[in-house]
């Protein structure tokens, strides 16, 4: 992962002393609730339901297994024990306290860790796929562009005071979709031209929450070294006119939609024709650099795969996971496997402290002490040996991390809800609580197969309830909770927003219609045909039937 | 008078500023002899009396004002303030830069309305080099500590164009 020089480690520990400050004078009376909010916001830090909340910024997901450790530890001394992953690869702690935060960064400094631009009107942490660098189908490693774009965006004047929060993501293969570009601000995908040059496509304007879109094509091929000219260009059109009187209205995609992709483009290579050639130029140096912080790990060419086929054959719930739950790697021998943290009860997404602890130690012996958070709010180890994934798988399923459930219907997607977040007109919790236990047969869910259910608990979508194949919103009808209900989202190999399936839902009623809609399916399918392409076959009238008629 | 921070010291702001309206509502001329900052549409209104003026003259773009409006003028201007209405409001950041990097302006950029301590360090690496910190705050601790929070910068800026990979070696030495 990408190695902080003395200067890189300066800037964090200044940040630190510039937030303790800030925090002390909000604490003192001299800087007003509404200074100190945008402030706090900008370093992760919400006020929440019942206590603050503090998102950690997990760049593009990876994480050392120190990092890992030492998230254990705050999470132990300032936290209850617990804490989130969300769905933008981040750490969320729901307990710290205010004046304890500054405490916090300083300890997460000593890791390289921080929590800058994980919330505000500013550019937030880069996301991408969560197999980058061992996925056998990208066209390059994404993570050093990834790292590129970060430390352009970290701290960066200009763009500090946003019309509204920016997110970008950067994708490497060809024929999917797994980092989401398709409903980010800005959305990268790395590809080839004929000569085996590396350049961009980038997106523009793709988004969910309160008006979700896909976003278009701005720029059809930027060659590499323009790269950071070239999204410069892009957030100076926006800052410049993004809407700022409706917060509703403030995000690009509707600046994108208002002008229409053409003009925007014409703007943004305005800007770029300025920016062209100049300073921002990235070197091959440069890149070399970066690139180098992404080697190969020394991989074993002599994994045994004799003893995993051994085991495979012999061990029927190690043969289920490692089905479900691991998948090809870039180097032969060797597996990539995702925990699923859908803990029946507890929020999805949710990690103890002893959990933490005990993956580091693990991702020391099995995965060359490295991590991964995914935006399905789950964990990866990404480099594990053939021979040693029936050990590890054991020692995992002991801590109870072996779900064989990865992209089925107990894999649930959800936000924090209303039991936290004070945004949520509903509690996600429950509602997934209520659906796992419904489908509690893991031989009834395994014939279900791949099927993505997304919960957000308000419209800002944190759950990405847009894009699960099948989506749930929480709506407030005269205070009550209901709940909406989409079909046909996608986030994989295309970003697709789902379609509203009609009238809402009271909470009560919500795992009947899931089981209703999937009963539609059971009935429907052909042979091996996954629940989305069912619902692209059939469309949507006879699950509407079903469940209203 | 008030105070206010210009090239990294506190100095007497000897400028009078107007706002959208004002001069035009209260039927007010200028003071003859003190600088003033006046509204984009009063300079382009008023432009050929302005220019005559002997008393230095400086212009004040509000959000949705851009310095593209001031282009032309530039050369004659010693003095361009944008204003924030709200300190979120970040329009402001690229016009500075713009009237730096695109115009090569070199006169006095200002910030006025709703400048804090917390928003200095950006605003000075924008091309903004005098502030107005709002009046109820303190002045001096917004000089001291809110210029030069970090000794690190990734990105280039208007005082040295060079991103952190043109300049690494002098920071490894730092």
């Amino acid at each position: 992962m990408y190695v902080y020089q003395d200067y890189d480690q300066r800037l964090l520990e200044e940040r630190v002393a510039q937030y303790r400050d800030q925090t002390r004078r909000y604490l003192a009376g001299e800087l007003s609730e509404d200074e100190f909010l945008v402030l706090r916001l900008q370093n992760g830090l919400y006020i929440q339901r019942y206590a603050p909340m503090l998102r950690i910024s997990v760049p593009y997901g990876l994480l050392s297994s120190n990092q890992v450790r030492t998230l254990g530890k705050v999470v132990r001394e300032y936290d209850k024990g617990f804490c989130h992953v969300s769905t933008r690869q981040n750490i969320q702690l729901n307990w710290p306290e205010v004046q304890d935060v500054p405490d916090i960064l300083a300890e997460l400094a000593s890791v390289q860790m921080h929590a800058i631009q994980t919330s505000g009107n500013c550019i937030r942490n880069i996301t991408t796929d969560e197999y980058a660098g061992v996925n056998p189908e990208e066209v390059e490693d994404p993570r050093p562009w990834c790292e590129i774009i970060r430390q352009w965006a970290t701290f960066n004047p200009e763009f500090a005071y946003l019309p509204r929060k920016f997110k970008i993501a950067v994708n490497a293969v060809p024929d999917a979709d797994p980092a989401l570009i398709g409903v980010h601000d800005i959305g990268v995908k790395i590809v080839h031209n004929a000569a085996g040059e590396t350049g961009f496509q980038v997106w523009a304007g793709g988004g969910l929450g309160r008006t979700p879109m896909t976003g278009a094509v701005i720029g059809e091929f930027v060659p590499w070294q323009h790269l950071l000219a070239y999204l410069e260009a892009i957030l100076r059109v926006y800052n410049k006119y993004g809407n700022r009187d409706n917060k509703f209205k403030a995000r690009i995609k509707i600046l994108v939609k208002a002008l229409g992709p053409e003009k925007y483009r014409e703007l943004t290579e305005a800007e770029f024709a300025e920016l062209k050639d100049g300073p921002m130029t990235l070197t091959e140096e440069e890149v070399a650099r970066i690139q180098g912080c992404f080697t190969e790990p020394a991989y074993r060419d002599d994994a045994d795969t004799g003893a995993l086929q051994k085991a495979l054959d012999e061990n029927r719930a190690f043969n289920r996971w490692f089905h479900t739950n691991t998948r090809a790697h870039k180097h032969a021998g060797y597996r990539s496997l995702t925990l699923t943290l859908k803990k029946t009860g507890r929020i999805p997404g949710d990690v103890s402290d002893e959990q933490l602890e005990a993956l580091a130690d693990l991702a020391d012996r099995y995965s060359f002490g490295e991590l991964r958070t995914t935006h399905q709010q789950n964990m990866v180890l990404s480099d594990v040996a053939a021979d040693d994934l029936f050990e590890l798988w054991q020692k995992l399923d002991a801590l109870g991390m072996a779900t064989p459930n990865l992209g089925m219907l107990t894999d649930i997607v959800a936000c924090p809800g209303g039991d936290l977040c004070s945004l949520a007109n509903a509690k996600s919790v429950p509602v997934a609580e209520g659906i796992q236990r419904r489908f509690d047969d893991m031989d009834y869910v395994h014939d279900l197969g791949l099927l993505d259910i997304n919960i957000s608990g308000c419209m800002n979508a944190c759950g990405h309830h847009h894009i699960g194949h099948i989506g749930i919103l929480g709506v407030d009808k005269k205070g009550k909770e209901f709940y909406q209900i989409t079909l046909g989202g996608r986030g994989d190999k295309l970003s697709r927003i789902g379609e509203k399936m009609g009238p809402s839902f009271e909470s009560y009623e919500v795992t009947d219609v899931i089981e209703k809609i999937i009963n539609v399916y059971v009935d429907k399918r052909l042979e091996n045909e996954p629940f989305i392409d069912t619902y692209e076959r059939i469309g949507m009238e006879p699950f509407k039937e079903n469940v209203y008629g | 008078m008030g105070k206010m921070i210009l090239d990294g010291e506190i100095v007497d702001n000897n400028w009078q500023r107007f706002e959208p309206g004002q001069l035009e509502e209260d039927n007010q001329s200028l003071p003859e002899n003190q600088p003033v900052i006046v509204p984009l549409a009063y300079w382009q209104a008023h432009r050929d009396v302005l220019l005559e003026r002997e008393a230095p003259v400086g212009v004040c773009l509000e959000p949705g004002e851009e310095p593209a409006d001031l282009a032309a003028d530039l050369p004659h201007l010693p003095l361009v303030a944008i204003h924030f209405p709200a300190f979120k409001d970040g329009r402001g950041y690229s016009y500075a830069r713009e009237l730096r990097t695109r115009y090569r302006f070199t006169g006095e950029v200002r910030a006025v309305g709703d400048v804090l301590q917390d928003q200095l360090f950006y605003m000075h690496r924008v091309g903004f080099n005098a502030f107005e910190v709002r009046a109820d705050r303190d002045i001096q601790e917004a000089l001291k500590n809110g210029l030069q929070p970090f000794s690190v910068t990734y990105q280039g800026d208007v005082h040295d164009p060079r991103p952190i990979y043109h300049r690494r070696q002098e920071l490894e030495r730092a």
